[in-house]
């Protein structure tokens, strides 16, 4: 009836995750408790969990990214402090069973459920207004692809309390990965999680491939788009030409799991060697779709905090699509030592060596617009600057990790955890907290307190330092990456101080965390009334802070580069009154709500092989699909005086733009 | 002289785009595209491994003892006729000929069915043989990639009957419209794929 579960699938035994699931429920419950008792279910429903507004959509990727990150860095301080205790006869305080599934959670996480959220919330929430449009291309789409992340987030989380996790690592290699020698359910709980969260990706980069290529303003042309929609639109195109491969990858992993299947196993003909390829195949794509966003959000705020046009804005747009483009061939550096032979190997080394002089052409760019720009150092140029530095840091590490005879000496070692470590913190993290705080004001209509924002940096930056060095150290003596326990006690050294990194950074993360709170007190102080609280260049600034549903009451015309910026040169008036003409924009819809629902039910009964609840819940599904395939008023209409209305309320309260 | 021609390139493109987001057909359709390029590169993903493993019996049957090329050709002749009669259907829909679209969709169906009914039969015959997915990584890859195929065209016949049922509904207004045109892009998508199965499956697999 209920497949493999039963009461023994809950850890009585394991304190740590029980607590901290007891607590985390109990957080739950009393949320729950106060959105009830205030009253708050209809506007949550109404203007949330059914919203298809693009701006919600990604104010919610968000939030479900930074509350990952705290998840994901539970995880971090665990392994840092085992490490730093479990050296020569002591034995630390997690077991390797235990041990096992946190760094494979760890990695599973911070990718997949803050990473991606993180970049993806912020395109949605900047890239149709910095194209001048209203939404984007399917709006209920993308409200299905957002519950479709938080499906596998959930999932993820369940695995804390019910059954286990992975221990397999994040890359799930088999046959480790195999039912032979993974055969409970943690390796279920990693495939369905990503199964379903990476449709819901696949679904994002189409509906942003089509938005940005086929919606944008009257005049903007490809060469007149900011930096950032070029560097999405590389993004989700590689979303598009690397997701499925992932999913046809799991899928040959769960047929050899839960059907006895050949294709990755020892006996019968299966190869593992295939497997890595496929992995990488989409993993090295999935780098960059990380990084390109935030080399887009650095190429804006450089541009902004400078005062100045980005240098060399076509150098910028041809690096990030060679960098597209060569992202698809260097995926055989992730394992030189399979031993693909020396030619194989060079090529693809020197490959990856190459992909350094486009991102070479992009530091240059961002410090040639710094050069004689009026800098304003804000929470986001402090973090461009220390990106830029970390960034290469961690640009040369990957150089000498792409040199094969070198990596078969690193390969697996500490160095590698720190370099790619260097470059996700330094590049995509440093990034999307520098957007963050830029287009805040734009999302809430009030800035982040710049104080604690500079505090949150220092901390980020010295904490990793102190973090990561050490293991670069620390691979180069010799010390392998997932270690439980230390035999070597010459380490220990190392080892502290890269336990203390990991608690300045937890410093960091609580000075987020105050800088948000004490933001909200204080906002009233802090209204951003201009819309424009950066001197921006792009048509984002162009709206009130926040922006209305409809964004634009007229789409505004586009003539140049940095379009906003011209406007304001020109001295043209951005709320003036003028003549408009009705909007329709999409309703809201519970389809994507109620789709990722059963797609939690499928997954959880298929990872405990309840066969029952999965056929329900497919046929659950299935159904919400095709009623939503049938609806057709998908569309309401605000009229013109209604516009008319609101827009003389945002001039009287903003003033003249 | 690049940065020039791009220049030009763009400024053609300008006037091309003056005049700012596409009509919705477009864009539908343009989605449509790119989902359906999302769908090509799993089947992609599949074909390599299909390709990696097809010589990895482990001593049981191989293509050659299990394929029928009569029964591949029935299928083939079945699917690409039921592409054409869809073609028929969809041309007759933006003539706003409901009676019409839905004899040839039915047609479409027919055809589809019959396929998959081969499909089916031709798996159930290998089982019995003892050449089962799990006998080997070459029928793993075999039953995954052609099944893969299979569950696409029993979603595309699900759709098909949904879409006819919209016609009779609803008649052939502008949103049933787009609707039937993502169809036809995914059915004769699915033609595109059989070709690739045939050849590398069947035709290279009897050899």
């Amino acid at each position: 009836m209920l497949g493999k579960l039963s009461w023994a699938a809950i850890p009585f035994n394991e304190p740590l995750p029980l607590v901290s699931t007891a607590v985390v429920a109990l957080i739950l419950l009393v949320a729950l408790a106060i959105v009830t008792v205030k009253g708050w279910w209809p506007y949550l429903w109404r203007e949330w969990l059914t919203s298809v507004d693009h701006k919600r959509i990604g104010v919610m990727y968000v939030s479900l990214g930074l509350v990952m990150l705290l998840r994901g860095f539970a995880d971090a301080l665990m392994m840092r402090s085992q490490q730093a205790l479990a050296i020569g006869t002591a034995q630390g305080y997690l077991p390797p069973e235990h041990y096992n599934q946190i760094f494979s959670a760890h990695g599973t996480i911070m990718i997949f459920f803050v990473a991606m959220p993180l970049v993806i919330g912020l395109m949605n929430f900047v890239v149709p207004l910095q194209l001048g449009v209203r939404d984007v291309a399917f709006p209920v789409l993308n409200s299905v692809s957002f519950w479709l992340t938080a499906a596998g987030a959930l999932l993820i989380n369940v695995s804390l309390v019910i059954g286990n996790f992975a221990r397999t690592g994040w890359m799930a290699y088999p046959p480790l990965s195999g039912i032979q020698f993974s055969p409970d359910v943690g390796v279920d709980y990693y495939l369905w999680s990503l199964q379903i969260s990476g449709i819901g990706t696949l679904f994002t980069g189409i509906n942003f491939v089509t938005t940005i290529l086929k919606l944008r303003a009257p005049g903007m042309t490809y060469f007149r788009m900011p930096v950032f929609c070029w560097t999405a639109l590389a993004a989700n195109l590689l979303i598009v030409a690397a997701f499925p491969i992932l999913t046809a990858t799991f899928l040959m992993l769960l047929l050899d799991r839960y059907l006895g299947m050949h294709f990755f196993t020892n006996d019968a003909g299966g190869n593992q060697m295939m497997y890595v390829n496929l992995f990488w195949a989409w993993g090295h794509p999935e780098v960059y779709i990380l990084i390109l966003p935030a080399f887009g959000i650095f190429s804006e705020v450089a541009a902004t905090y400078s005062g100045k046009a980005l240098f060399s804005y076509r150098s910028m747009v041809l690096a990030t699509l060679a960098i597209c483009i060569l992202s698809f061939m260097v995926w055989l550096h992730h394992f030189f030592t399979m031993g693909a032979g020396a030619n194989v190997n060079a090529f693809f080394g020197i490959m990856s060596a190459i992909i350094a002089v486009p991102t070479g052409v992009k530091v240059f760019n961002w410090l040639f617009t710094m050069f004689r720009g009026r800098i304003v150092f804000t929470t986001p140029m402090l973090f461009l600057i220390g990106f830029i530095v970390t960034f290469v840091i961690g640009g040369l590490t990957g150089v000498l990790l792409a040199i094969p005879p070198v990596d078969f000496v690193l390969h697996n070692s500490a160095f590698l955890v720190a370099h790619f470590h260097n470059v996700i913190i330094g590049g995509v993290l440093f990034g999307v907290l520098a957007g963050y705080n830029h287009w805040f004001p734009k999302a809430f209509g009030f800035t982040l307190d710049d104080r604690l924002g500079k505090a949150s940096f220092w901390c980020w930056l010295v904490g990793f330092y102190l973090a990561f060095m050490p293991l670069y150290v620390l691979g180069l003596m010799g010390m392998t990456r997932r270690l439980q326990h230390i035999a070597d006690p010459s380490w220990r050294p190392w080892l502290l101080v890269a336990g203390a990194g990991a608690i300045v950074i937890f410093c960091g993360i609580l000075c987020q965390v105050a800088q948000l709170y004490l933001s909200i007190r204080t906002r009233e102080h802090r209204r951003d009334v201009t819309g424009d609280p950066w001197n921006g260049r792009t048509l984002e600034w162009a709206t009130p802070s926040p922006p209305p549903a409809y964004n634009f009451a007229v789409l505004p015309r586009v003539e140049t580069i940095d379009a906003f910026w011209e406007m304001k040169r020109k001295g043209e008036q951005r709320w003036v009154e003028r003549r408009y003409q009705a909007i329709e924009m999409p309703r809201n819809s519970a389809t994507g709500f109620v789709l990722s629902f059963f797609a939690v039910v499928t997954g959880f009964a298929l990872i405990w092989h309840v066969w029952w609840i999965v056929i329900l819940g497919l046929l659950a599904a299935a159904a919400t699909i095709l009623a939503f395939g049938w609806s057709d008023e998908r569309e309401r209409e605000i009229s013109a005086t209604e516009i008319a209305r609101m827009e003389r309320t945002r001039v009287a309260v903003g003033g003249a733009g | 002289m690049t940065t020039t021609t791009i220049e030009a390139a763009s400024n053609r493109l300008a006037h091309q785009r003056d005049s700012g987001p596409a009509p919705t057909r477009i864009v539908v359709a343009y989605g449509f595209w790119i989902f359906i390029l999302s769908d090509i590169v799993m089947f992609s993903a599949l074909f390599a491994a299909y390709a990696v493993l097809a010589g990895n019996t482990a001593g049981g049957p191989t293509g050659a003892e299990l394929f029928n090329l009569r029964n591949v050709f029935l299928m083939t002749m079945c699917l690409l006729v039921s592409s054409y009669t869809g073609g028929l259907g969809a041309l007759s829909a933006e003539q706003r000929k409901p009676e019409r679209f839905l004899l040839f969709a039915a047609a479409t169906f027919v055809l589809g069915a019959a396929f998959l009914f081969l499909e089916i039969a031709e798996f159930v015959g290998m089982i019995h043989k003892g050449a089962a997915p799990s006998r080997s990584a070459f029928l793993s890859a075999f039953f995954t990639l052609v099944g893969m195929h299979g569950a696409h065209v029993t979603a595309g016949l699900i759709w098909l009957v949904y879409m006819m049922a919209q016609v009779v509904a609803k008649g052939l207004r502008a949103a049933v419209l787009r609707r039937l045109l993502c169809f036809s892009l995914f059915w004769h998508a699915l033609d595109i794929v059989w070709v690739g199965v045939m050849t590398l499956v069947y035709l290279m697999g009897v050899q």
